[in-house]
């Protein structure tokens, strides 16, 4: 590694001694053994065939095959939707409590129990919104008894795309505002001043001095909050058992039991995750590098 | 006062509002409460109807027969146990791991720093499912290193053991984020370098500096690393169930597919405890939630 040797030189009683590596072994020995190789045998696997050659059929067979197509597609769909959906909620509810105006009192409540949210997923979350939104769900008997709204006769299913993306609203919004708020504080005071100064409105203000700065973290924690949904099992798979094949149920089968007939095309299902979510965090890093020249 | 009136007063006022020079914000921020009602209505109702779910397992009465009767299931204890004893040799494990990786980076392998965070932020990448996934395949076999003839004895998930160890493992990673960014926050915040000169100068020697002087000033980075890391233990199922292991996300799980109140209270009091945890987060730290990415 070139830049490993780079600020030795600075360093001043540096011994570049391979024995002060010693010191951060075990952590590299730990993330070698539950992280990196089991990424790695992924990687390899996605390019090997069942008689352990090298080969590209898992890739070619990923992209051609429609039912795999379709969750990858289903996942993004879901994810996005709950990411733009959740990302807007968000930060209209940050702005809220931080220069919205309202009682300060306020904030620090919605901030813990949005960290508390953002926290409650999985099982319990499904289990949460059958209680809400399911047939017999509190909620749904509200509207049927009061408004004579009887919303599963309407065509609403808890089970189905638009129901696991309202219950993976339930974390996704939250996590919005635990990134928004600190971002919103930073906006200084004087940039309104300066606006309001050189005769500008406050839609002028939002829209040309607060929305561009807040642009990149907005976009940022929006491609976030895509990978958390992205990534996503325990909750979709509790609430819709599987009935709705979005990608990583996909790979929870092929885990328990080979459904796809080619371990390789398991491999590579699960490589083609992990490029997803890494090209998600590039960009959130990217954008966050842009935002700190502002936001300090 | 009626309303139209009312409505119409309202109205007015806005637009005067609207009309004086801009000072700073609006004094009635409607569109504010709109938004701040709307998302906590979200954010409660689903507990409340959970709660009220729960609370009606006597037919025309309410009672809270579902929590005696989830609570006193054998199952549900023994699961429950053995999640918050997974829980706690993952607490143990990851800071006897992360404390000392954080700390000699800071004070003498500086040039480790880039790698050791990216290695860190990896798990953001490699969902649970997929890092079971790997986990499962790379283990299931006796271990051979790749390009060389190294190799263990038996495979991991085959002896009760290997899996506990794969398990543990497996959470670490699922933790690793937010440990390794509590701590090394943690210990810039306190400058570790200082301390361990002021103690060195004092005559103390390494396991003195790191008992004495170095985790307890890292005690709030410390604590709220570990309720993260709780968090997202107690209630996982991904991991738990592919590995089979008889964790509280599993039962719960199971529960929910044959029978209908018990599941809701132990959602409810699940509920509770992840409040618990980031509220002493909240008031240790004073400020920032974390948030975790068990989902």
């Amino acid at each position: 590694m070139a830049e490993t040797a780079l600020p030795s030189l600075k360093v001043k009683r540096s011994k570049p001694d391979w024995r002060v590596w010693l010191g951060v072994l075990p952590f590299f020995l730990f993330a070698l053994l539950f992280l990196i190789l089991p990424s790695l045998k992924l990687f390899v696997g996605s390019f090997t065939n069942d008689k352990g050659q090298l080969t590209l059929n898992n890739i070619l067979q990923l992209i051609t095959q429609q039912s795999i197509l379709d969750s990858y597609w289903l996942s993004i769909k879901i994810s996005a939707v709950t990411a733009i959906g959740g990302g807007l909620i968000g930060f209209l509810l940050a702005y809220s409590v931080t220069v919205g105006g309202l009682p300060k009192i306020l904030r620090p409540i919605l901030i813990t129990f949005s960290g508390v949210a953002s926290n409650f997923a999985g099982v319990p979350l499904a289990f949460a919104f059958v209680a809400t939104l399911g047939r017999t769900g509190f909620i749904t008997y509200l509207l049927s008894h009061f408004l004579n709204l009887k919303i599963y006769d309407a065509g609403f299913n808890l089970y189905s795309f638009l129901g696991l993306s309202l219950t993976y609203m339930y974390f996704q919004f939250p996590l919005m505002i635990l990134i928004m708020a600190p971002a919103l504080d930073g906006l200084k005071p004087e940039w309104r001043e300066a606006a309001e100064n050189l005769g500008a409105t406050g839609t002028q203000y939002w829209l040309r001095v607060a929305l561009p700065i807040l642009l990149p973290t907005i976009l940022g924690t929006m491609i976030l909050l895509f990978g958390n949904a992205f990534g996503a099992y325990a909750t979709a798979y509790a609430l819709t058992g599987g009935a709705l094949p979005i990608i990583t149920i996909q790979i929870g089968a092929q885990i328990r039991g080979d459904v796809l007939h080619n371990p390789g095309l398991g491999y590579a299902m699960a490589l083609g995750m992990v490029v997803i979510m890494g090209i998600s965090l590039l960009g959130y890093s990217l954008l966050q590098g842009r935002t700190e020249r502002w936001l300090k | 006062m009626n309303l139209p009136f009312g409505w119409l007063q309202f109205a007015q006022n806005r637009f005067k509002r609207q009309q004086k020079p801009p000072d700073g914000r609006r004094k009635t921020p409607f569109w504010s409460w709109v938004w701040f009602i709307g998302g906590t209505l979200y954010l409660a109702l689903p507990l409340l109807a959970t709660f009220s779910f729960s609370l009606q397992m006597k037919r025309d009465t309410i009672s809270l027969q579902a929590y005696k009767s989830a609570f006193a299931d054998p199952a549900f204890i023994n699961s429950f146990l053995f999640s918050i004893g997974l829980a706690t040799v993952t607490i143990i494990a990851s800071i006897a791991l992360i404390v000392p990786t954080a700390y000699w980076i800071r004070l003498r392998l500086p040039q480790a720093r880039r790698t050791v965070e990216f290695i860190t932020l990896l798990p953001f990448v490699i969902p649970a499912i997929i890092l079971v996934f790997g986990l499962i395949r790379i283990y299931s076999q006796p271990l051979s290193i790749p390009f060389t003839s190294l190799s263990m004895g038996q495979s991991l998930t085959n002896s009760k053991y290997g899996t506990l160890i794969l398990i543990v493992a497996g959470y670490m990673v699922l933790g690793l984020p937010y440990m390794y960014r509590s701590i090394d926050t943690g210990m810039r915040t306190v400058d570790v370098r200082t301390l361990t000169e002021a103690a060195q100068s004092l005559g103390a020697n390494w396991y003195t500096i790191m008992t004495r002087v170095i985790l307890p000033n890292l005690r709030t980075a410390l604590l709220s690393g570990a309720l993260l890391t709780f968090a997202i233990v107690v209630g996982e199922v991904v991991l738990a169930s592919y590995l089979g292991v008889a964790a509280f996300g599993p039962y719960l799980f199971l529960l929910g597919q044959h029978r209908a109140f018990e599941p809701a209270a132990l959602t409810f009091a699940t509920f509770l405890l992840t409040w618990i945890a980031m509220g002493i987060i909240q008031l240790v730290t004073g400020g920032q939630g974390q948030t975790t990415g068990a989902h």
